[in-house]
């Protein structure tokens, strides 16, 4: 919303500056986004008068001018045909900024007479787009007259309108709110009635529905074209195109009471009736309107329409635009007022619908003071009377608006109990009724919100107006009350694990990314993702069209990208949500990690990292988190489709109790996603990973070493080669449970020696004394159980 | 005596002469050893009398010691020159580089959550978390946003598709929901933050669709606009590391709370980068206000009992003011070069005995 000092002190006495007016708008809660003011920018520029005027020496086109300014008599160089002796225009000393040109003036020669500064043109003060000549100013303006004034230009301030309060899309509202704050005092806002002179040939009928209530005149015999420059001046001033005399005063009302108006040319009127109705279009045939922006509208069932004719003929598009069919033009004689009032929500809807974000639409979504449809007519009465001539009508109005605001009780004290402030009841009460609420004092009081101020509904809500007149500025600070800490801390375990997680993987060599919950579908598909309920139904991008199922996709991806920047080796994580439905259940916390390794080239030959390098890092990290690691199954070949069905596998307690996959992602996947493999990575589901026994007792178990040394034995079998060798260790580690602390593979070998199908695993087992050292007929029965062991996992003792 | 004297010269110059351990020990045995020239001569003493024995016997076995003495010493040098020998031939070029290993770093956004939750678990909250996928009731309706009003329009919505019953899915606009949850289910007094990803349907160099928000919300008796403006003093001050900061609060409208305002922190813009705690600019840092009555009665507790206030940050922009960094869309590019730069050690976990960052 925009508005000009002058326009404002319409309605306000004041002797505040613009910044003054926007530091008290700031504290009130109007919040200022721009201020224009060309006072600044035209600052260095004044009136001057040329007193005489000779052709330059060297130059035909030129002239050499005496010229009086603000800086006394100067000899000004000008290129301009109508400079000339006697003449008023405006001046530029050297080192003013030129807008229109974009320069800074500097003392030079023009063709060899120096010039001592510049005789400006409209352009060049971008007062105007384009100009013949410099400006001609009449001649009463004294010379150092500051060209703002002389131009009769002042500083816009624009300001972000919040939802709540419709009444400041009209600059009477700003007054009223800037009165109350103490920055003057607000002007009488009542409007005389002008009594009629005829009775309205044209009658009005709402049907209720579609239109609430509709106030309106009929004015004879005006005389329409452009408007007085007043007028123009201040709709230009805020960025509005002057139209002609009877439509710039529906725009003029707009802006100054937020209470949009129409006005129709009754002579394009059928019939003597204008209604309103909801439109047509689908159910009752084809209805259409061309509204006055030229452009063709269906009319929808839940529109609403304005109609003559019988109700027949659309003529407009009630509160959004009116028709073209019967808009005024320079030849109406009488004219038709419009004042109605429009429910919100379909002014709203049909705003969305039609795309026509019309000031009038902008101020019916946002609910238009039910009070001022009466007001609004008598208004435009009045400045069409005075601009166009012509004599009224009496007022028509009919339908019914919502009731008024119903007072409610209120105490006086509760603005001090919500917001700390102290406000004694006297200042409660007069700011209230300076922002127009009515008051009946007692006890309690009863307040009564007027009809444009549908926002307040309650007690808090005129704490709030109370609070912000009085100053936020006065707001104590006072320390919240102390409460007893939790104990063990106030994370949950799923928030601590992610919190460890994200440390660990750091420390591990990992860089956290933070990357979007959403991916392509295609992409998502490829995840185990992509089902209906996850798609967006208003993505950003098609290529963030669905949420995503998991975190590597994205990561992968970022891999991608960073190679392709000439960074391939990559080690990043997510800790996030992945989503698997659309109820709270179906959403995880996942950590998931990648590994791309392409560090640079070593001299050391070290290994750059493989699928056990991020095996380690699951297994350490799952470690860290608490998980019950030593009894993890590792399932290989049940992995996820996306995986290297050869290279993955799961970490589970059982197939139904999956924390964790890992692997090879698959080629294929790769190729999909355009990343150039192989990318290693694991992903873990948090909320899968049992929750931590709570132990009020901190206390360890104690600590009791073995007093006798740890001593090794070598093994190895030959399994057949698909066997997985895990399950050979997790056999011979479980034969004797009480003396195997420990049972390692320590080689694997296929090739001569070993038959084909077969390879040799060779396994270290530990083993630890109790009681006493072992004899070596217990070693002998310790080897055989092992050897026992391994065949029945298939493993046969290499000879 | 002669020829004892004539052997110690002998044998003490063969020591002396040895040019490593092999020889040396080829000198003891000659010497020393069994059949060695003075265990010989040791030998030679069961044939003497006993006063001849007496003197002869002392004598060889002083030179016996003597000679065992000289060895000893021999041994230990030719030992330390063959060290050093050897070390000498074992030398590494150290200015070789280590063995690679990648250099893990915490993301900046997560390191502002992980301070913000530090900060705030010291103040007594504990941490809540919700959804992202939500319902109407828990982003809009409950919190006093009327049905269809330009409100809900400003939020820029993303949603899923109408299901049969024409319900419709949503992203979470806010974390607000997350304090619905809370109040729907717990009973007053209530002091919680819940942090997490939020969702608005805007991209460009000031917005991201994903952002992050740590709302704050305080239910109890009493409990005013001035501990709203305490709470989020005192928070700000120690996020941004300063003795104090200067704050203003102006009037604004959100439809959850009521009063409602935004707060405004005073920093120094002058030089470029921006500094809290000091300078004469206001900068708009976050939303708060008192609960909405009838939020608070959405979620079944008596707004004449009790009273609270809520407040939204977003996390992503706080990072960005406290660590310096320019565009918010690098924060969600993944750039490797980028979270090395800016990202985090894995040891700096903020915390209160060390400090936040």
């Amino acid at each position: 919303m925009k508005f000009t000092l002058s326009w404002l002190k319409d309605h306000l006495e004041t002797t505040a500056t613009v910044p003054e007016i926007v530091a008290a708008m700031t504290m009130a809660g109007l919040e200022v986004e721009h201020v224009t003011d060309p006072a600044t920018k035209l600052a260095p520029f004044t009136v001057c008068k040329i007193v005489e005027a000779a052709r330059h020496p060297n130059a035909d086109r030129l002239q050499v001018c005496q010229v009086d300014t603000v800086d006394g008599r100067k000899e000004i160089v000008c290129g301009a045909p109508n400079a000339r002796a006697g003449l008023t225009t405006i001046y530029a000393p050297i080192g003013a900024y030129v807008p229109g040109l974009g320069v800074t003036l500097v003392e030079k020669p023009v063709r060899g007479v120096v010039s001592n500064g510049m005789l400006c043109s409209a352009a060049e003060l971008e007062y105007a787009t384009e100009s013949d000549g410099i400006m001609e100013l009449p001649d009463s303006l004294a010379v150092g007259t500051p060209a703002v004034d002389a131009l009769g230009l002042e500083a816009v301030i624009d300001f972000e309108v919040t939802p709540n309060r419709p009444d400041w899309l009209g600059v009477a509202g700003i007054a009223r709110d800037l009165a109350a704050a103490g920055v003057g005092t607000l002007k009488d806002l009542s409007i005389a009635a002008i009594p009629e002179a005829f009775v309205s040939p044209i009658s009005v009928k709402v049907d209720g529905e579609a239109c609430p209530a509709f106030a309106g005149r009929y004015i004879r015999g005006v005389k329409n074209g452009p408007s007085p420059k007043w007028l123009q001046d201040r709709l230009t001033a805020i960025g509005l195109r002057p139209i002609s005399a009877l439509v710039d005063v529906t725009n003029l009302i707009a802006y100054d009471r937020a209470r949009p108006l129409h006005v129709y040319d009754v002579a394009k009127l059928s019939g003597t009736e204008i209604s309103t109705r909801l439109g047509r279009h689908g159910v009752n045939g084809d209805e259409h309107l061309i509204a006055l922006d030229g452009k063709t509208y269906e009319l929808t069932p839940d529109m609403c329409v304005i109609a003559d004719a019988n109700g027949e003929r659309p003529i407009g598009l009630g509160g959004v635009m009116g028709g073209e069919s019967t808009g005024c033009s320079d030849d109406t004689v009488d004219v038709f007022i419009e004042s109605a009032w429009f429910e919100p929500i379909r002014i709203a809807q049909t705003g969305r619908t039609t795309g026509i974000a019309s000031d009038a639409q902008y101020r019916f979504a946002r609910t238009v003071d039910t009070g001022s449809l009466v007001d609004g007519v008598e208004l435009a009465t009045k400045l069409i009377l005075e601009l166009c001539g012509g004599e009224p009508s009496e007022v028509l109005y009919v339908g019914e608006v919502p009731p008024a605001p119903k007072g409610f009780a209120f105490d006086p004290d509760y603005v001090g109990q919500l917001s700390g402030l102290s406000v004694t009841p006297e200042k409660t009460h007069q700011i209230l009724a300076a922002l127009g609420f009515d008051v009946v004092l007692g006890s309690p009081w009863t307040v009564t919100p007027p009809t444009f101020r549908r926002d307040v509904e309650g007690k808090a809500d005129l704490v709030e107006e109370v609070a912000r007149i009085a100053g936020y500025g006065a707001l104590p600070s006072t320390p919240l009350p102390e409460v007893p800490r939790a104990v063990g801390g106030v994370l949950t375990a799923k928030q601590a694990r992610a919190r460890a997680a994200r440390r660990a993987l750091a420390a591990a060599g990992y860089a956290e990314a933070v990357t979007f919950s959403f991916t392509n579908r295609k992409t998502a598909e490829l995840f185990g993702g992509g089902q209906d309920v996850l798609v967006l139904a208003n993505p950003i991008a098609s290529e963030l069209d669905c949420m995503r199922p998991s975190l590597l996709p994205n990561l992968i991806e970022a891999a991608g990208r960073n190679a392709r920047q000439g960074f391939p080796d990559a080690a990043l994580f997510e800790i996030g949500p992945t989503f698997h439905g659309d109820k709270p259940a179906d959403q995880r916390t996942v950590v998931s990690a990648i590994l791309v390794p392409k560090a640079p080239r070593g001299w050391d030959k070290a290994p750059q990292g493989d699928v056990f390098t991020v095996k380690a890092d699951l297994l350490a990290l799952l470690e860290e988190l608490g998980a019950p690691v030593a009894s993890l199954q590792t399932a290989q070949g049940s992995a996820s489709s996306w995986w290297h069905p050869g290279r993955s596998a799961r970490l589970q307690l059982g197939p139904k109790a999956v924390m964790a996959e890992f692997g090879e992602i698959h080629p294929a996947v790769l190729k999909a996603l355009d990343v150039a493999g192989p990318v290693y990575g694991f992903e873990i589901t948090l909320e899968a990973i049992p929750e931590p026994k709570k132990k009020a007792i901190k206390t360890r178990p104690a600590f009791s070493p073995s007093a006798l040394m740890p001593l090794t034995r070598d093994f190895a079998f030959l399994v057949e080669k698909p066997k997985a060798a895990g399950d050979l260790v997790k056999a011979v580690a479980g034969a004797d449970k009480a003396l195997i602390t420990a049972a390692r593979v320590f080689d694997v070998y296929e090739g001569p020696g070993v038959p084909e199908g077969f390879k040799s695993v060779a396994i270290e087992i530990v083993v630890q004394p109790r009681e006493a050292t072992l004899t070596e007929a217990e070693i002998e029965a310790l080897s055989a159980k092992v050897v026992a062991a391994a065949e029945k996992a298939g493993g046969k003792l290499r000879g | 005596m002669t020829d004892l004297n004539t052997l110690e010269t002998d044998v003490l110059a063969q020591v002396a002469a040895a040019s490593d351990l092999q020889a040396l020990d080829a000198v003891r045995v000659a010497a020393v050893g069994k059949t060695g020239s003075i265990s010989g001569l040791l030998k030679t003493l069961g044939a003497m009398s006993p006063e001849e024995r007496k003197t002869q016997g002392a004598a060889i076995n002083a030179l016996r010691d003597k000679v065992q003495d000289a060895i000893t010493q021999k041994k230990a040098a030719l030992e330390a020159a063959e060290l050093d020998a050897r070390l000498a031939s074992e030398t590494l070029d150290l200015s070789l580089p280590a063995p690679y290993r990648r250099k893990g770093s915490v993301h900046p956004t997560m390191q502002t959550m992980d301070e913000m939750v530090a900060i705030f678990a010291e103040m007594g909250f504990a941490v809540a978390e919700g959804p992202d996928i939500e319902d109407d009731f828990h982003n809009f309706t409950a919190l006093n946003f009327p049905e269809k009003h330009p409100a809900r329009e400003m939020h820029d919505t993303f949603f899923f598709n109408p299901k049969e019953t024409g319900e419709r899915m949503l992203l979470r606009t806010h974390t607000s929901p997350v304090q619905v949850r809370t109040m729907v289910s717990q009973k007053p007094p209530i002091r919680i933050i819940a942090p997490g990803r939020t969702y608005r349907c805007d991209n460009d160099a000031t917005h991201t669709p994903v952002f992050h928000q740590v709302e704050g919300l305080v239910i109890d008796k009493g409990i005013h606009m001035g501990h709203l403006k305490w709470t989020l003093e005192t928070f700000l001050a120690r996020f941004f590391e300063t003795d104090a900061v200067t704050t203003q609060f102006r009037p604004h409208h959100f439809p959850f709370t009521e009063p409602s305002a935004e707060m405004d922190v005073q920093c120094d813009r002058s030089g470029g980068e921006i500094k809290i705690g000091q300078g004469t600019s206001w900068l708009e840092i976050l939303g708060c206000g008192m609960v909405h009555p009838n939020v608070l009665r959405a979620c079944g507790i008596d707004p004449d009992e009790y009273q609270g206030f809520a407040f939204g940050m977003g996390v992503d922009r706080l990072g960005m003011l406290k660590y310096g960094m320019p565009d918010l869309r690098d924060m969600w590019s993944s750039d490797v070069r980028w979270l090395s730069h800016y990202g985090f050690s894995a040891f700096a976990a903020p915390n209160p005995a060390s400090g936040l960052s």
